[in-house]
């Protein structure tokens, strides 16, 4: 029986797709079987960032509808075998999506799988709120910044009352991770530091993941930045993450890359 | 009037439109005040209810029923104090004079006119005179009505004793206790009573409370006290940061709230037309 994630923040460009990919690998490279799912109908980038792109022929909307068979959507990675993409439809929009078809979906994946991962559309309309439903799990995506912190604090809210678990009554794990930090410019004041954040947010830290150039190279080439880059600092962080989620213990630390002389002279900006 | 250039279709639209002119029906409960003899004696008696429950007649038809006058009328001397309030107004309204003097047909009739004066006083205003003759009543006086009913009303002075009671209704305990924080985009609205959160209301949540206001975390959010007419509730919160804060109808954003007061301890009231904030402890 699986786990379900849901990797979800409200607002839009902070990290989710980068994270339920990274998240993905990491777990297939531990040996785990995974799935990474794209609820992102309408607007799907996960196959661009798993690589996947000329690859797809049914989607999830297929899967709902009972066009097509789970194992004739499902997307086998070409470098990790115990992972598998199930794609979002880039025709159709999100009201094609049905809850009975959703939660049939979803059963069959739990019933294949060590771990299902959902990447969350933006928003907190029915595609959000579609993906989050039957999480076990739920994985916040914030940036460091007043408006991604409390459109995640939203998100929060509709966890506790939108999903299964909530409605049942039931305990429904959250988790959050705090991308594209830098701890300079936390120090400086101009964006908010962790300790800012989780006061805000109260749920449990998974994970910081540094501000790098990693995770642009790595999705422009279309692989998770685990697999690309193993030892930078935010695949660093995003293993850490996956050892937490595996129930391990691991110290809380913020991973960061060896500035080169040349980094210093020229200090990176945010893409 | 929009019709006013073109006369002759403005005519015919209005004869055509006359029959269909709507005339609605609608029954309102009137009060029935029968004033009875002595006058003086009923105008006290009538002066000890209104001081009882001074909202018995606002907003209330009133009728006056003259049938407890007509016979009694002529021989009004047997009640010296009615008489003298009588009297009284008579001196005031002239046109009320003649008729005593006039014709003994007339002398026999009460004086309404002067009753209904009387009652204006009080801040009573009759509507119509029931049970009177229609030479009775001038033009200046209230018409006459007929085909009343009598309808179950509480009798005045049942009426007038509950009122006074009212105010100690015993309160019920209603509050609210939320143990978990208050998210962004979250609401509550609780008309009566307090409301009690014991972690944090969000940016963008918000509280509305019938009572007042207790965050034992940071408040960021709006939080709204005394909602529907209630000076005396508070807010208060470990933390201060909020958006807006309101009590009674009056409302404070975070942009004209002294920035000293930021992230302390604080309670928030009102006193008279001012809200008021300071640092707790």
């Amino acid at each position: 029986m699986a786990k379900i994630i849901v990797v979800t923040s409200g607002k839009g460009g902070v990290g989710k797709t980068t994270t339920t990919a990274a998240l993905g690998a990491a777990l297939a490279q531990a040996g785990q079987n995974v799935c990474v799912v794209d609820f992102d109908v309408g607007l799907r980038n996960l196959d661009l960032i798993m690589g996947a792109e000329r690859r797809v022929v049914y989607d999830l909307i297929n899967v709902v509808q009972g066009d097509a068979k789970l194992n004739q959507a499902l997307i086998r990675d070409k470098r990790l075998d115990t992972l598998a993409l199930l794609p979002a439809s880039q025709t159709r929009d999100k009201e094609a999506l049905t809850d009975e078809g959703v939660a049939r979906v979803i059963g069959e994946l739990r019933e294949k799988f060590d771990w299902v991962i959902c990447d969350s559309p933006a928003g907190i309309e029915r595609g959000a709120t579609l993906a989050m439903r039957h999480a076990d799990i739920a994985v916040v995506v914030a940036n460091p910044e007043v408006s991604s912190v409390r459109d995640s604090d939203r998100i929060i809210g509709l966890l506790d009352s939108k999903t299964e678990r909530a409605k049942n009554g039931e305990h429904l794990e959250k988790h959050l991770i705090l991308t594209r930090y830098d701890p300079g410019r936390a120090e400086r004041g101009e964006m908010l530091k962790i300790e800012d954040v989780l006061e805000i947010l109260s749920i449990p830290l998974l994970a910081v993941v540094p501000e790098s150039e990693e995770v642009l190279k790595a999705s422009n080439l279309g692989s998770p930045v685990t697999l690309n880059a193993p030892h930078s600092a935010p695949a660093r962080a995003y293993i850490d993450a996956v050892r937490r989620l595996k129930g391990e213990t691991v110290e809380m630390i913020v991973p960061s890359d060896k500035r080169s002389i040349l980094g210093k002279l020229f200090p990176r900006r945010a893409a | 009037m929009a019709l006013g250039n073109n006369s002759s279709t403005a005519v015919t639209s209005i004869s055509l439109t006359r029959p269909s002119l709507p005339l609605r029906g609608r029954s309102f409960r009137a009060l029935v005040l029968a004033p009875e003899t002595p006058l003086g004696d009923w105008f006290s008696h009538l002066d000890a209810l209104v001081q009882r429950s001074p909202t018995l007649f606002s907003e209330r038809a009133v009728i006056l029923d003259v049938s407890g006058l007509a016979k009694d009328s002529p021989r009004g001397d047997h009640s010296p104090l009615g008489g003298l309030s009588l009297r009284r107004d008579l001196a005031d309204p002239e046109a009320a004079e003649p008729a005593e003097d006039d014709t003994p047909a007339a002398a026999a009739a009460p004086d309404i006119a002067g009753l209904v004066d009387e009652l204006k006083q009080r801040g009573i205003r009759i509507v119509g005179v029931e049970k009177a003759e229609p030479a009775w009543l001038g033009p200046a006086l209230p018409p006459l009505l007929s085909g009343g009913r009598p309808a179950e009303m509480a009798p005045p002075e049942a009426k007038a004793a509950p009122e006074p009671v009212k105010p100690p209704e015993p309160r019920k305990p209603n509050s609210l206790v939320l143990e978990r924080p208050l998210r962004s985009g979250q609401s509550v609205y609780h008309p009566e009573g307090d409301v009690t959160v014991m972690g944090s209301v969000a940016s963008g949540a918000e509280i509305l409370a019938g009572g007042s206001i207790h965050v034992y975390g940071a408040l960021r959010g709006r939080a709204i006290a005394g909602a529907g007419g209630n000076p005396r509730a508070r807010i208060c919160c470990r933390k201060f940061e909020p958006e807006l804060i309101g009590i009674d109808g009056l409302f404070r954003t975070a942009d004209t709230t002294d920035p000293k007061l930021r992230k302390k301890a604080v309670q928030v009231w009102l006193e008279g037309e001012t809200l008021r904030i300071a640092v707790l402890d």
